[in-house]
Order: C-alpha cells, then structure tokens, then sequence
C-alpha cells in the first residue's frame, strides 16, 4: 500500500458512486481533509443502509457540530445539522413524535461526550431506539486540533502544547455502563466490520453505540508523529486487536499500545418507547 | 378537526393546568421538559393528560435537552411545546436559535420567578422579558405572549400554536408564578380548531425546502414524508444548503425577521381599559396588570382620569400604539416585576413625548394597588 501522489481535488470525470442513490451528489466534493477517515464512515454507512434494505424516506440522520457532524448534509435522506452537543436529544423529540422513523445519530468525540455527553448517557440509560454512531478522531479537528474528552494522555493539541495532562474516556466502557445494548468499536481500516456493526446496531432495538476511531492527520495526526492518514491506518493495522465480548474496561487506549476493537455488548431490554406505548394502547389514547 | 380530547367545559383549575389543557386542546402531542419550580404543574398534568391521548411526554436530562427534543418533535411532524422558569430558560435559549434559524413551529413557556440566577424558586418575577427578546446570540424577531389570568393562559397556548404553525416560529408564553398558580375559572370551548401546519404543494423532486411562499413562510416538510430534506441552523440557501456568504446570510436574517415584523398587525394584541378619555395611562402586563385594574378604579375616584394598556403580546411590541398613546395622555406608569424591562419599550415607543413613571419591584410579591395608585399620582403631577 504505497501512495506516492495525492489525489487531486476533482471528481473524476463520469465517476460515480455506487450507493449515489442516498447521496446529495450536488454537495460532493465534501469539505474534509485529504486522509481524514469521516468519507470511509460514510461510505460505510451508506452500505449498511442498503445492506438493510429500509425505504430510505423511512431514515432520519441527526448531527452535532464539528467535521462527523457534516456527514448529515451529504446524506439524501431527512437529515438534520443541529447544535453542539444537541443531536442525540434532538433525535430523541424526533423519534418519539414519529416512531416509525429509523433514527441515527452521526457525530464526533467532542459533540457526544464532551459538551452533550450528559445527553449520551441518559439516551442510553433510557434505552430510546437509536442508533449513535461516534466518529472518534481524538480532538477538535474543526476548530482547529483543541485537546477532547479522548485525547489520550501526553497528546499534543492546540490547547495542550505541552502534553495532555487529563485522562480521556473509555467511550466503550461509558456507553456500555450507561445502558447501551449494544456497544461496538471499529476503526476505519476495518470498512466491512464496520460496516457489519453499522447494521447490527441499527437494526437493534434499543440505544446502540458504534465508536469509529478515525485519523485526522491535518490536526491530530501531525501534531503527535503519526504522519498522514494512511499512516494512521498502518498505526490500527499494528495496534487495534479483535476481541469480541470483551469487558468494556479493558477497551480503553493508550498511545502506542494495543487497543481492542470488536462488539463488546449485545444485548436485548425493553426500550423507552416499547413501554410507553404498550401504556398508551392499554390506556386507549386516541389522537 | 377539534380534538377529541379537548376538556370542553367549565373547570376551576390554576394557570399551568389551563396552559397543560390550552396545548392538548391545540393538538400539541409532545412536550419535553425538565422538573423546575413553579412549572411543575405543568409538566405533571401532561405527564397523565399526554398518552391518554396519543401523545408523548418525556422528563429530559437538562433544559437544553428538552428544547432540543422539541425542535426534533416538531421536524418529526408533532405540535411540540415545553415549560420551564428562569434558570432553565436560560439553558434553552441556545436551541431556541436553533428553532429560529431552522424555522421550527413550537411553544416554550417561561413561569417567571424572581431572578437572577436561582433566585427566588417559588415566588413570581416578571424579570426575564428582555431574555425573551434577545436571549439568544443573533439578532432576531420573536413572538411572546403575556397572559394575566388563567382563562388568557389556556386562551393564549392555543393562540401561541396557531402563531407558531402560521409563523413557522416558536412562541413564547411568558406567564408568571402568581398567573401559574393563581386557581380561577376557566372554560374550556366546545370546539379549538387546529392550526395547520403549511405543507409542500409540489411532489418532493420539485420541492425547494426554504424556498418561501409571499408571505416570507415557507412550507414544511417533516422527516418521513418523503421530501428528503436537509435543515441545518448554519447560515442556508433556499435548498437548505449551508452558505457561507454575507449576501446569503443577510438575505435569511432579513427574511427571517421580516415575516414576523411584517404581519405585526396579526400578531401584536393588547387590551384598552379606560384609554378613551384618560389623562394618564399605565402599561403593563401579566400578573401586574391585574394588580394594576384595582389601582385604575381608585384613581377615578380620586378624579384622575385614568387608562391602561395590558398587554397581551409582548413582542413584537406595539410601537404605533404606545406611541399614539403619548400624543393623548399627559404620563405613562409603567407597572412591571423587573426594575424597567418593558418600561424601556415604551419609553422608546413614546420619544421622550411624555414623563414616565416606573412603578418597578424586583419580585418576590406582586405590587399592591396602592403602589400603583402613586406611580399614576406621579404621572398625574405632571400635568
């Protein structure tokens, strides 16, 4: 896997993408850095939609801010740019008004589980039907390369010139002690186990966490040595370990060592709206 | 079609059970919320009124949550509503601008306490009226409503939906603790109608999203009909799409500002007592108003020649109306629970025309009439 030449910035002419069907191709090209992992994710997600073969008017996708969060405005489906932080109670309005909706949550580190992660956890906690999906890239790329909530230790940011000096969350091991029901990891080397997660979540009931960890060579990758986006793959490629069923405290990272991926929790619960609903229908409530 | 569920008749209930009843009977069939004091009457009766009729109610984590969930709601194809006070509409402002921007119908209602910060939790204020106006970054119009009784409070959710739904804007009812609390009768009509909310009138491959119809609203697509749309509270063209120019931007804050400022004359309500032939006027609102009604009759029969203007809608405010107001009356009292919020407004509105009265508490009580009685004395000495 040698790349000698960057790609240039133009679509090439006549190309097409194979799932363009649930793609807003007058957006394209997309705003994100050259080796950033946001179009593996989703273009992985795109297949996981048509893997599940649900009418895509039936599909509403929810974003934060930040670069993950942009992922909404390519997607032809209804989809939604929030606020910081906001999209998983934004979803939670949507989903609960129109429960036929199949709703995912797409956003990055900093917007799920720094500024909205009081939200994140009582999503899962309540176990509403929905399907968050994070982009874990290790800082703030859109402002800049600001130091997150998993910035691993000794990380170099914009805001840690001397080394990260707090310890970063375990997404898997808060997501999984929150109350998700299901909780997996993968990294965007790995695009059709993601893309196989991606569709075991969404088509789970209940509150379902998929971490994507991602480079963001231009900000995190840089700063800290790894080098270029592809470099970041090779870095997974030597580090990321398989393990299904895993604990979730054993899932946290550390810079430089092995770090486990793989599905860690799968499991059935009734959900928020399962219960609220059979209440509804034996109360007799009528629109 | 009315609802079914309308609680058509004649009840003894306080202000936040009217406003609970005002929104089912609107259709609202959403309502997200975080427990505060003194909404909370609120939020307890929809949490039993809400799936008796189909509807959903969910406590959320924070405020910022449940006005979050709203603007989701309300884009799921729901009549969308929440409550709170003082602290917790701070929190709220931030997906308020998120409504604003993304033009999304929904209520939110303020039961002012005595403020800033925590406060005073169970006793009333009229402290976050300028909040209504700006609090959230950006500059922006926005419709309140001031309801002075429990009838005006389930009168004026429903009036707030309509508004939302003809608007495509929340509505905030900026009620009060001594309004929410206060037991009185309140009947219920046979019939609300329900506001309709404006859909496409073209299939969605013609559909342009933020494309308005002349009177600046543009129709509404909700997630799940088949439109397929992006909404995004980043700077937008008529597509939806983020723009990040000056004149894309300065196109929609204008628009935005001038469908509300526009239709003012639909939207701006007040009531005239005693103004034919007054000499002195108070303006005031919510609970003061009523307090001030008292003070009306006292100074007639001391001789004083006394009016008021309540209002009804706070913003946008009757700048026409006050002003005219300043061409005819030789003072103006304003009677409010802030230190001179509104009392701005009118001194605005009247161009420095007429000597002014403040007749301000920072809350905690409402004013007795007495204390009214002297701002209108006040006003009166000048002429």
């Amino acid at each position: 896997m040698q790349v000698k030449t960057k790609p240039a910035f133009e679509i090439v002419p006549g190309a097409r993408h194979p799932m363009e069907k649930y793609l807003r191709t007058d957006r394209i090209p997309h705003i994100w850095c050259s080796g950033c992992g946001l179009g593996t994710v989703l273009g992985n997600f795109l297949y996981a939609l048509d893997e599940l073969g649900w009418d895509p008017d039936e599909v509403a996708v929810v974003s934060g801010i930040g670069c993950t969060g942009r992922i909404a405005g390519y997607l032809k489906l209804d989809t939604y740019h929030t606020t910081h932080g906001r999209a998983i109670p934004f979803a939670t309005g949507l989903k609960l008004a129109n429960p036929k909706l199949h709703v995912a949550v797409i956003s990055g580190d900093g917007d799920l589980f720094a500024i909205g992660g009081n939200h994140l956890i009582h999503a899962a906690r309540r176990n509403l039907d929905l399907t968050v999906v994070c982009v874990n890239n290790f800082n703030y790329g859109m402002t800049g390369g600001q130091c997150g909530p998993t910035t691993p230790l000794e990380g170099r940011t914009t805001t840690t010139p001397f080394g990260n000096f707090e310890h970063p969350f375990n997404l898997v091991h808060l997501a999984a002690s929150a109350g998700a029901s299901y909780v997996a990891r993968w990294t965007t080397l790995d695009g059709r186990r993601l893309q196989k997660g991606l569709v075991e979540a969404m088509a789970h009931e209940g509150f379902t966490f998929v971490e994507v960890i991602s480079p963001c060579p231009t900000n995190y990758g840089r700063r800290n040595r790894i080098g270029e986006g592809l470099d970041e793959l090779r870095y997974y490629a030597d580090h990321a370990v398989i393990r299904h069923g895993a604990d979730p405290k054993e899932a946290e990272i550390v810079s430089g060592k092995p770090f486990l991926v793989g599905k860690f929790v799968d499991v059935d619960k009734p959900t928020y709206h399962e219960m609220y609903a059979a209440k509804v229908a034996e109360m007799g409530g009528n629109k | 079609m009315p609802s079914k569920a309308t609680l058509s008749g004649i009840h003894f209930m306080n202000g936040d059970e009217a406003i609970a009843e005002g929104a089912i009977a609107a259709g609202c069939r959403f309502f997200a919320a975080y427990p505060i004091t003194p909404q909370s009457e609120i939020a307890e009766r929809l949490s039993w009124r809400l799936p008796r009729v189909g509807g959903a109610f969910i406590q959320m984590e924070d405020e910022l949550g449940a006005m979050a969930a709203v603007v989701g709601a309300a884009w799921g194809g729901a009549k969308a509503m929440t409550a709170t006070s003082g602290p917790g509409f701070s929190l709220m402002m931030e997906n308020l601008g998120l409504a604003i921007m993304t033009e999304t119908p929904c209520v939110v209602v303020d039961v002012q306490r005595g403020a800033p910060s925590t406060g005073l939790p169970t006793a009333v204020g009229q402290g976050d009226m300028m909040q209504a106006r700006w609090g959230s970054h950006g500059h922006y119009e926005i419709i309140a409503l001031v309801p002075s009784s429990p009838q005006e409070a389930f009168d004026l959710t429903v009036r707030a939906f309509a508004l939302s739904e003809r608007f495509r804007v929340p509505v905030l009812l900026m009620t009060d603790e001594v309004v929410g609390h206060m037991y009185e009768r309140v009947e219920i009509p046979g019939e609300v109608p329900l506001a309709p909310r404006r859909r496409p009138q073209v299939p969605p491959e013609e559909f342009i999203p933020y494309q308005p119809d002349p009177d600046l609203v543009p129709p509404m697509a909700c997630a799940g009909e088949g439109y397929r749309i992006h909404v995004t509270g980043l700077t937008h063209d008529e597509r939806g799409y983020p723009d990040m120019s000056a004149e894309a931007h300065d196109r929609l804050v204008r628009r935005l500002a001038e469908k509300v400022l526009r239709c003012r004359s639909e939207i701006t309500f007040y009531e005239e007592v005693g103004l034919a032939d007054a000499e002195v006027a108070v303006v005031s609102y919510g609970i003061s108003a009523r307090v001030a009604y008292g003070a009306l009759a006292q100074a007639r029969q001391q001789g004083i020649k006394a009016g008021m203007l309540r209002l009804i809608t706070a913003w946008p405010f009757p700048d026409e109306r006050v002003r005219a107001l300043a061409d005819q009356v030789q003072g103006i009292a304003v009677v409010e629970l802030n230190l001179g919020q509104m009392s701005r407004e009118v001194e605005r509105a009247t161009r420095g025309k007429v000597p002014l009265a403040g007749v301000f508490h920072a809350g905690g009580r409402i004013h007795t009439p007495h204390e009214v009685l002297a701002g209108i004395k006040e006003v009166a000495r000048c002429r």
